[in-house]
């Protein structure tokens, strides 16, 4: 029996996977002690589990277990690499770059650094969702710190191209920090090859446990630092200080080493159903897939049905959850400003649903969901004014619309 | 958000969903809205010129579910009043019917001014001077 409503928002988070819970269960009873603790069995117990959980990770993204810095999550890590960065290298220079594209934990602390003094560059992205090589190229400059741009959008899923980024950055000695969050346990990252400097992740993306994530500060070739941007007791080399989440530490390093082991075959089947899937829902006409099909993680796919109305659409789709690109609840009505930065219109970027699966994603959802995301748009465009139009060949734009 | 029962009964079951023609004289079309701000609304009337009762009611909405359910809930109110009388439709009458979250009242106001379009569209095909309101638009 199918259970409703499906799961297919997994880009907001993943369920965890039970053998995550399993390996962390202990950790807040019986080994409940504090990994700072030099004097006792507990303390060495939460520590050697948080070692081990480090080597995990390390093993995941190809870095040194010291390279590791426990943080509460992918957002408090944006925070720590960017402002961390900007305090430790303001003797070097004051700019940043960035992407209009970011989350907005890179892109609200890059504001925030602009009100202290920081020069920042936003670069555009193309239709496609990429920044331009030779735009980043163009706005390096000697004051240049710090390139940050994501490794994989939330939003549409697009890869950005990070080796070649960082080898620009590197050229004109700038730290390279990727916000790898998406990315991190659903494609092959490796911080070495991909020439990485920085880059935060967390465990909840990854079937792993929320309130714990993890900032990578390379150590060698630069020997990166940065600013604690907590103050306590000196934890994780003085970078974030704080005692360390056992249990999420473990869960973190568990879910690390299952995305190792289980991502080939995983990938193979989430791509499978993704596709199927999307070949499916563009069969319905003025149909549109929004980013980069070619460079874009295997288990997102946000697609656009013109002529109805995102919100509208998931209040049809009752059984499914997935997000919409469109802001109808927020006061602004302004709607998703990563479509809006591919250059869509603001009525496309009203009418996208964004699709995120999951290694718990089946086959049988799949085609229910297929039917049901056919059943509503099919309805919701009977009932819309703008597909009627369209279907007598009114060309929208010639209408005066009465802005509101 | 949570969706009120009356606003998932009309966004399920919509009333009166259709177009009439709008070439006809005793036809007034309302369109309200824009594509780019997620709301688009038509709602469309058919008068009996005789009696000056609103005989019919479509509509037909781009929008959420809120926007759907108050354009639905419109026509239902529509039918069967008079012109003069569908004009004191107030849009905080359709908050409280449809229990609208306060982030949801601008669908109500579309709702209103879809009416008010709608007879307005009606009051000038007939020879009868523009509202107010539908003037201040302009």
């Amino acid at each position: 029996m199918l259970k409703l409503p499906i799961y297919l928002d997994n880009n907001a988070t993943t369920p965890m996977d039970p053998r995550v819970l399993e390996a962390m269960l202990p950790y807040f009873t019986d080994h409940f002690g504090n990994a700072a603790s030099r004097n006792h069995p507990f303390g060495w117990q939460a520590e050697e589990a948080v070692d081990y959980a480090r080597e995990q990770i390390a093993q995941l993204i190809n870095c040194d277990p010291k390279e590791i810095i426990f943080t509460s999550g992918a957002t408090e890590s944006d925070n720590l690499a960017i402002k961390g960065v900007y305090e430790m290298y303001a003797q070097k220079g004051n700019h940043i770059i960035t992407a209009t594209t970011e989350h907005k934990a890179v892109l609200d602390t890059c504001k925030h650094l602009e009100k202290l003094g920081a020069r920042v560059t936003y670069l555009q992205v193309n239709e496609e969702g990429l920044i331009s090589l030779e735009e980043l190229e163009a706005a390096m400059t000697p004051q240049t710190i710090l390139v940050t741009i994501m490794y994989g959008n939330n939003e549409i899923g697009v890869l950005q191209d990070i080796r070649a980024i960082s080898a620009i950055a590197k050229k004109h000695g700038a730290l390279f920090f990727t916000d790898a969050t998406q990315a991190v346990g659903k494609v092959p990252v490796d911080v070495i090859a991909d020439g990485i400097d920085l880059m935060a992740f967390s465990g909840h993306k990854m079937y792993g446990p929320k309130g714990i994530g993890a900032l990578y500060v390379r150590r060698k070739n630069p020997r990166v630092k940065v600013t604690a941007q907590m103050d306590g007791g000196g934890h994780e080399r003085g970078m974030r200080s704080g005692t360390l989440n056992v249990p999420g530490i473990v869960g973190l390093g568990k879910a690390c080493e299952l995305a190792r082991t289980d991502m080939e075959a995983d990938t193979a089947r989430i791509s499978a159903m993704r596709d199927r899937l999307e070949r499916e829902l563009l069969t319905l006409e003025e149909s549109y897939v929004n980013g980069s099909r070619e460079h874009r993680l295997p288990h997102v796919t946000n697609i656009s049905f013109k002529y109805v109305e995102g919100e509208g659409l998931m209040m049809g789709v009752k059984d499914l959850a997935v997000s919409s690109g469109s802001a109808c609840t927020s006061a602004s009505l302004e709607p998703s400003y990563v479509l809006k930065a591919l250059g869509l219109s603001d009525d496309l970027a009203h009418s996208s649903l964004r699709f995120g699966l999951s290694r718990f994603t089946t086959d049988e959802q799949i085609d229910y969901a297929i039917g049901h995301v056919k059943e509503a748009v099919t309805k919701l465009r009977e009932m819309s004014p703008l597909w009627e139009m369209f279907k007598e060949g009114i060309d929208l734009n010639s209408i005066e619309w009465a802005e509101h | 958000m949570a969706y009120s029962d009356k606003v998932i009964d009309h966004y399920s079951n919509p009333r009166n969903v259709g177009t009439l023609d709008k070439s006809k004289k005793n036809v007034g079309t309302g369109l309200v809205g824009a594509p780019e701000c997620g709301d688009v609304m038509r709602l469309q009337i058919e008068v009996d010129e005789v009696t000056n009762v609103i005989t019919d009611a479509k509509f037909k909405t781009f929008g959420c579910g809120s926007a759907i359910a108050s354009s639905s809930l419109a026509t239902e109110w529509l039918k069967g009043k008079s012109v003069d009388e569908a004009l004191s439709i107030d849009n905080m009458e359709i908050v409280e019917e449809l229990a609208l979250p306060p982030v949801k009242i601008h669908c109500s106001v579309l709702a209103e001014d879809a009416i008010k379009a709608a007879i307005n569209d009606y009051r000038v095909k007939n020879g009868l001077p523009e509202l107010e309101a539908a003037k201040a638009h302009h």
